[in-house]
């Protein structure tokens, strides 16, 4: 009891407000920052779906501007989101079918293998961070993945247009420089934003896995070749 | 751990055997709480227990808000059967996260598997050069380093390596992918050879755990990588038997080294360690065979636009029986 008193020492001045003790008190308190963010998630649903479709459009694009110009920024970690991954893989996967045999079974299994090595790759490799002794949470790594194929769906539209616009040998050269080049920038800039959160001397461990997964994937565009005579 | 109140009996048991209450001469019941059932200090159990001492907690906590609200007049009934709604939901809810709760907290744990991969880069380096140098001293049991950072590394390499090789000799898988292929025959070789070794070895009396099966057989890919890459992309068959025996050969020597120590008697090492060296060498030969086809078609295809290149071609066609003869029996031989 004579802790209960001393603890109420500092508040015996309220005692002094004029709240008579059997009336109930009523109503909720609210913390500031709460009915603010009510307000603005209940704007959000009666906002045009342009906006809102362009809000997520101008996010993505700009960690797109983050992935081209790797800086060590934590633009691409703080909100992550895996729309731009999807749309990538995606694209990447569109642009990749057709490319190989002579049967029509070939169309199928094409989208579907670029989007298993794509995402259980990714899984794969957040997976090997976290165990070494990353940081960063799970989809923080998966989006930073997922974000650094940017480059090498640019260089599948470069090698598209050069193949369907000089065939042959030096088309070939010309793919590899820009499949090369592109495979390069992508593990330069998923390591800007990984090599962070690991600790220092295992940064090697952490780095070849996602090298090996650029190379798969560098490797998977750059042997990409149209069949123009298909039979039906 | 059961003691009776004040018993100063030497038990046969630690968990306070059966004769405690028969010597006290209170009864012939034996009381069930003070046995300590193995089974109940399992894994599993333990997890249970402690999320049953917090589904405790929380449930008190629950009927106690539950008797405030009903009991909150100024509700009024409507006010009740709402809250009453409320809570039944609230309840189904709750019982639900529990039960997925304590299911990934147990399974779900990445911690498990935390203890192997901790490494260094420089001793990973080290294990991948050692993977190559059969050791001489078999008479003492070798330390086979138990981590699987290395050896799941070696495993992915080699699907890639193996991608790369199935590409450039045109390979059109049918029913799946390319991908699936070379994942699973990497993944199934690593993991069907390490289990097969691991139950021989268990048979024979061996001391290797799983785990260090696994790891060995990981380390021991590191040679047929490395031929791979090289025989993939230089087509030479005298080469290829020359790295086939020299550096698949010395990475068996070298897992078979190992093995050796650690098994004892001639039968069981002569069984265990040809199994192995069998398998890993035919696997070397097997990969680099099955997907190695003649690299002219890719060299035309480079030339010409028309030809799609990689395609099976029928064995009547002219070239093909052109480029066949060209190169030898050796190649016909694997058709």
């Amino acid at each position: 009891m004579a802790a209960e008193e001393e603890a109420s020492r500092p508040f015996a001045g309220l005692s002094d407000v004029s709240i008579s003790e059997d009336i109930p008190v009523e109503g909720d308190i609210s913390v500031p920052v709460g009915p603010s963010r009510t307000d603005e998630e209940f704007s959000t649903l009666d906002e045009p779906v342009k906006e809102t479709i362009l809000r997520d459009l101008r996010a993505v694009g700009n960690k797109f501007i983050h992935v081209l110009y790797p800086r060590r920024s934590s633009a691409l970690l703080r909100d992550w989101d895996l729309w731009g991954p999807l749309l990538l893989c995606v694209t990447l996967a569109l642009l990749l079918q057709d490319g190989t045999a002579d049967s029509d079974l070939e169309g199928g299994p094409q989208f579907a293998e670029v989007f298993v090595v794509v995402w259980f790759g990714s899984i794969i490799i957040t997976l090997n961070s976290k165990l070494l002794g990353g940081t960063l949470s799970f989809f923080q790594s998966l989006c930073v993945l997922g974000y650094c194929i940017l480059p090498l769906t640019v260089a599948m539209v470069v090698c598209r247009v050069v193949l369907l616009a000089a065939p042959g040998t030096v088309s070939f050269v010309v793919r590899l420089v820009v499949v090369t080049a592109s495979f390069g920038w992508s593990t330069f800039a998923s390591t800007a934003f990984l090599s962070d959160s690991q600790p220092a001397n295992r940064r090697a461990l952490v780095v070849y896995p996602v090298f090996l997964f650029y190379f798969v994937i560098g490797w998977m565009v750059l042997t990409y070749f149209p069949v123009k005579n298909r039979q039906p | 751990m059961a003691t009776g109140p004040g018993s100063g009996t030497t038990n046969a048991e630690p968990w306070g055997s059966f004769d405690d209450n028969l010597i006290q001469g209170r009864s012939a019941v034996i009381d069930m709480e003070n046995l300590d059932d193995t089974s109940g200090s399992s894994f599993e159990d333990v997890g249970e227990m402690h999320q049953r001492m917090r589904e405790e907690e929380e449930v008190t906590a629950e009927a106690a808000e539950a008797e405030e609200g009903d009991d909150g007049e100024f509700l009024g009934m409507k006010g009740l059967k709402g809250q009453l709604g409320r809570q039944v939901a609230d309840e189904v809810w709750q019982a639900g996260k529990r039960q997925a709760s304590r299911a990934f907290s147990l399974y779900g744990n990445i911690d498990i598997l935390r203890p192997y991969f901790d490494v260094e880069p420089a001793q990973v380096r080290s294990r991948l050069l050692e993977s190559m140098f059969p050791i001489r001293m078999i008479n003492y049991p070798q330390k086979i380093a138990g981590e699987l950072y290395g050896p799941l590394m070696l495993v992915f390499t080699l699907v890639a390596i193996l991608l790369h090789g199935m590409k450039t000799s045109g390979t059109v898988i049918r029913e799946g992918t390319l991908m699936g292929t070379a994942i699973g025959t990497c993944f199934g070789y690593w993991l069907g050879v390490s289990s097969f070794i691991y139950f021989l070895a268990y048979l024979v009396n061996a001391q290797v755990t799983m785990l260090q099966m696994l790891s060995l057989l990981g380390y021991g890919l590191f040679g047929p990588c490395v031929v791979l890459l090289v025989t993939y992309n230089v087509h030479f068959h005298s080469l290829f038997y020359l790295l086939w025996l020299l550096v698949g050969g010395l990475s068996t020597l070298r897992m078979v080294a190992v093995l050796l120590s650690r098994t004892v008697g001639r039968t069981p090492r002569l069984l265990l360690c040809g199994s192995l060296a069998l398998l890993h060498m035919s696997f070397l030969f097997y990969l680099h065979f099955s997907y190695h086809r003649i690299l002219e078609g890719l060299l035309d295809s480079l030339e010409g636009p028309n030809l799609a290149p990689i395609q099976r071609v029928p064995r009547d066609v002219p070239e093909m029986a052109l480029n066949s003869t060209l190169l030898g029996p050796g190649l016909l031989a694997t058709h």
